[in-house]
């Protein structure tokens, strides 16, 4: 899903090394004098050289105050978009997910192998009837403002995610009732057996049902929270937030973590740097990079795909490729022609060829593949089942498919976001080959924002309305039946654009919601892949990751991909 | 003067009045649904409508209006959809590396382009007045982001005499405010040393073929003092005039500049309220910089009595 500081490494507050300042002495003068005219010899003439020179020692003597200031351990990050809104549950944006993961502790959390393990939650219970779910919270957690973390706390918070978060809504359409047994101790009780308890609460991906103080968790839900205290690894530093600009989390000393190693969004969250800077305001790739480069930050979140191959060459860099990635995926508006049909969205999704479209966007081999599965190759439910219509897509068997459909030449209108780089190609290929199987195709540019506001609305196109947009999920947001949004098949009453209807798939995701064994879960998930690929409710285009640089001085970051996450990490 | 200052002041309370009704009308018009932003990629339809009726967008137009009339009569601009902050409060954030950014700017400019081209016009037709046009048109040519990677490579990464990006408040110290602003500003002067140069140079070539300037040479007063005294102090008006709208555009639209060198400013801030159809930031930084238009006009009309003692208000 597409949401799309000065930091105080930034030459001051954790200057560069002296010979980075060209302020030291003869041995870095000599080196200084050596990258000068490593510098491609721009700068022939003497005249150039005092000039340079002078600039330079004119900095020098700006950077003194810096070599000066007091050494903590600041670990400086840019983040992959802006933070705005500092409420998790409030919003999806991925950026409140990961100010969540700083701030927040989880009850269950997510590890490398995508299997849920407890985080604040010690022991737990199922009654043999699967309807009463007893857990114990872990001794010594505590709050930000120093009050202990209790069960009512707990049950205050996942109220309200149960009121926001897809996921949550389906688990508290089973719950009877949850109840305070002691002041760590709580239990939920279930109408009847719900298949998903711990996928539920252990969620990596937005919205995370994070834990927060009762007195906060109550806040309506469709309004925003105003404090901002969790019981997670980082403290927030509101004072000192200024979005646009630079977030600060200070490290919580007082956080216990687990004993198990750090493993995606559970084990421990163990913290070794003092203080984290997000720079909000480098959203320049290249500068970025260049940034990352020199030394002013220690994590660029996103190396565009442009820059990868340079990065990669960087020897103060490193570029790790996240475990799992994201999906690209393109959304058929189920109301209206031609796509209210399923044989000719059948169709278009037989022209989608997934290299076409990973290769125009992403470009890098390395950094995609191609995968036909609707949750995500890799991950529990990921698998070719009923993919044939993709998998196996050419463009005569497209050609054939919509003639048979009984297309009559609708125009179909393609929404392009122009100014979101991470997927701005791929309603051209999808146009193209669109028009290759026989489609006519209105390709209708605009910015993100404006695509956002026009999918929702349910207009027929000519009105203002769409038939196809494009977009990209972390793959935890897409896994599962459950919440994979696109496979929501309740028509008009569905909860994501596009609006599928389609009652088998919706009896299919039912038993998948009550079913309790893993081996009737994957069964159950392969049947409702092969039924989506049947009613063709969206087109899956393909696999990436989005690499992350660091400095080589910076271990232990988390790559697990399940989300951005900012504990564990040493800087040496 | 105190009356023509009266009048003056009066005279833009139409105009500021005018651009508010027509920033109010436009952002309304414009396609973008400031609540389906906000809710995020995954959010359902109700939820959505949920967050609009909780902005007051599903007010009749004409409330919603006069709501925010009522704000503007108390001096408040609102509060940010987006940042959730006071609108009033999110300028006052931006404006400080703003305005340094476009001070410094125009002082760089101002250094080297009054010089510049006043030299120029002095020596008409010579290598110097050649090689000025020259970089006039290099300088109004180059993207401003071209040459900020430029010099970001050379001088940042390469030389490592100044930082790649960010920004400090004079509050941190002059040293390191200077240090982070210099590079940008450097950057962003180039196309205002390449225009008041050219403006300059035009203006003082006008001024050395008036009659006054033979009768200073004839009064055997030396060249400098000819070209300074004389003909720079009468060609001033349209270089100030080009200095005051500098200001202004710098204070309003350096964008790329901002989002290459990580300054947390008012340009970046429009951007972002823009993408985000953050109407109450739209509405309070459109009015922010129509009055700064008619202040920073107000100025050079002003200083046009110390230029030129022939004016009077």
């Amino acid at each position: 899903m597409l949401n799309n500081t000065n930091t105080d490494g930034g030459g001051f507050g954790a200057p560069p090394a002296a010979s980075d300042t060209g302020c030291a002495g003869g041995q870095n003068r000599s080196a200084q004098r050596s990258r000068l005219s490593q510098a491609g010899g721009w700068l022939k003439g003497k005249a150039a050289v005092v000039s340079m020179a002078g600039l330079a020692l004119a900095a020098c003597a700006l950077t003194l105050p810096a070599v000066v200031k007091a050494q903590e351990k600041v670990l400086n990050v840019v983040p992959h978009s802006n933070l705005a809104i500092l409420d998790p549950i409030w919003t999806t944006a991925y950026m409140s997910r990961n100010h969540g993961y700083m701030i927040y502790d989880t009850l269950f959390g997510t590890d490398a192998k995508n299997e849920v393990k407890p985080q604040m939650v010690e022991t737990w219970l199922v009654s043999a009837d699967r309807k009463v779910w007893e857990f114990k919270l872990r001794d010594g957690l505590e709050f930000h403002d120093g009050n202990p973390v209790t069960s009512e706390d707990v049950i205050a918070s996942l109220n309200r995610w149960g009121k926001r978060d897809a996921m949550g809504v389906a688990m508290y359409s089973f719950v009877d009732r949850l109840e305070t047994i002691s002041v760590n101790r709580f239990r939920i009780v279930f109408k009847e057996p719900c298949g998903f308890v711990l996928e539920a609460l252990g969620k990596p991906s937005s919205n995370v049902p994070f834990i927060m103080p009762k007195r906060i968790a109550d806040t309506d839900p469709f309004k925003q929270i105003a404090e901002h205290i969790g019981s997670g690894p980082y403290t927030f530093k509101a004072d000192e937030f200024k979005p646009g600009d630079k977030a600060v989390y200070l490290k919580f000393r007082n956080y216990k973590p687990r004993p198990e190693p750090a493993s995606g969004t559970a084990g421990s969250k163990e913290v070794f740097v003092d203080r984290v800077v997000w720079n909000l305001a480098l959203r320049d790739g290249q500068a970025g990079l260049s940034a990352l480069i020199k030394g002013e930050v220690d994590i660029l979140e996103q190396v565009a795909f442009d820059l990868y191959e340079s990065a990669t060459k960087e020897s103060a860099i490193s570029v790790l490729k996240p475990t799992i990635g994201l999906q690209y995926m393109c959304r058929f508006n189920h109301l209206h022609p031609p796509f209210n049909k399923p044989e000719v969205r059948r169709a278009a999704l037989a022209s989608f060829s997934q290299e076409a479209f990973l290769r125009a966007q992403v470009g890098v081999k390395e950094l995609y593949k191609p995968c036909p599965s609707m949750f995500t190759c890799g991950t529990p439910y990921g698998s070719a089942i009923g993919t044939d219509v993709q998998s196996k897509s050419n463009m005569k068997l497209a050609q054939e498919l919509l003639k048979k459909s009984g297309y009559d030449g609708t125009p179909v209108v393609v929404m392009k976001p122009t100014d979101l780089m991470s997927i701005t190609k791929l309603p051209d290929v999808a146009a193209q080959l669109m028009r290759q199987a026989g489609f006519k195709v209105d390709l209708q540019a605009m910015d993100w924002q404006t695509l956002v506001s026009r999918r929702a609305k349910k207009d027929a196109p000519a009105q203002g309305g769409w038939n196809m947009f494009c977009t990209a999920w972390v793959s935890p947001d897409i896994w599962s039946p459950i919440n994979n949004a696109a496979l929501d098949s309740r028509g008009e009453k569905s909860g994501w654009f596009g609006w599928g209807e389609d009652a088998k798939l919706e009896e299919l995701r039912a038993q998948f919601l009550r079913a309790t064994d893993d081996e009737g879960k994957k069964k159950l998930a392969e049947q409702i892949q092969s039924r989506a690929f049947e009613v063709a409710t969206h087109a899956p285009v393909g696999e990436f990751v989005q690499p992350v640089g660091l400095r080589k001085n910076i271990t232990g970051l988390n790559v697990s991909g399940l989300a951005n996450i900012y504990w564990g990490i040493r800087k040496d | 003067m105190l009356g023509y200052l009266l009048r003056r002041v009066a005279a833009t309370l139409p105009a500021v009045a005018v651009v508010a009704v027509l920033v109010f009308l436009l952002l309304r018009i414009t396609p973008g649904d400031p609540a389906a932003i906000l809710a995020g990629d995954a959010a359902s339809p109700e939820q959505i409508a949920r967050i609009r009726e909780n902005l007051g967008l599903n007010e009749p137009l004409l409330v919603q209006f006069f709501i925010w009339l009522k704000q503007i009569a108390s001096g408040d601009l609102g509060e940010s959809f987006y940042f959730k902050i006071r609108v009033v409060d999110l300028i006052a954030q931006r404006l400080e590396p703003t305005l340094s950014l476009a001070l410094l700017t125009i002082v760089v400019a101002v250094l080297v382009s009054v010089p510049l081209g006043t030299l120029a016009a002095w020596r008409f037709g010579g290598w110097l007045d050649r090689s000025l046009m020259g970089f006039s048109v290099m300088g109004f040519s180059v993207p401003v982001f071209v040459l900020a990677y430029i010099l970001i490579w050379l001088l940042s990464v390469k030389l490592g005499w100044f930082p790649v990006q960010g920004f400090k408040r004079l509050s941190d110290g002059f040293g390191p405010f200077l240090y982070h602003l210099i590079l940008p500003a450097v950057t962003l002067s180039v196309i205002y040393i390449a225009l008041i140069a050219r403006v300059t140079r035009a203006s003082v070539l006008e001024a050395l073929g008036e009659d006054y300037i033979r009768t200073a040479r004839a009064k055997g007063l030396r060249e400098s003092q000819v070209l300074v005294r004389h003909a720079l102090a009468n060609a001033a008006i349209p270089i100030v005039t080009v200095v005051g709208i500098g200001v202004a555009l710098l204070i309003g639209g350096v964008v790329v500049t901002e989002s290459v060198y990580a300054i947390p400013g008012l340009g970046r801030l429009t951007v972002d309220a823009v993408l985000a159809r953050d109407f109450p930031t739209i509405q309070g930084l459109i009015l922010f910089f129509s009055l700064l238009y008619v202040f920073v006009n107000l100025l050079v009309d002003l200083s046009y009595v110390v230029f030129d003692p022939r004016i009077r208000y």
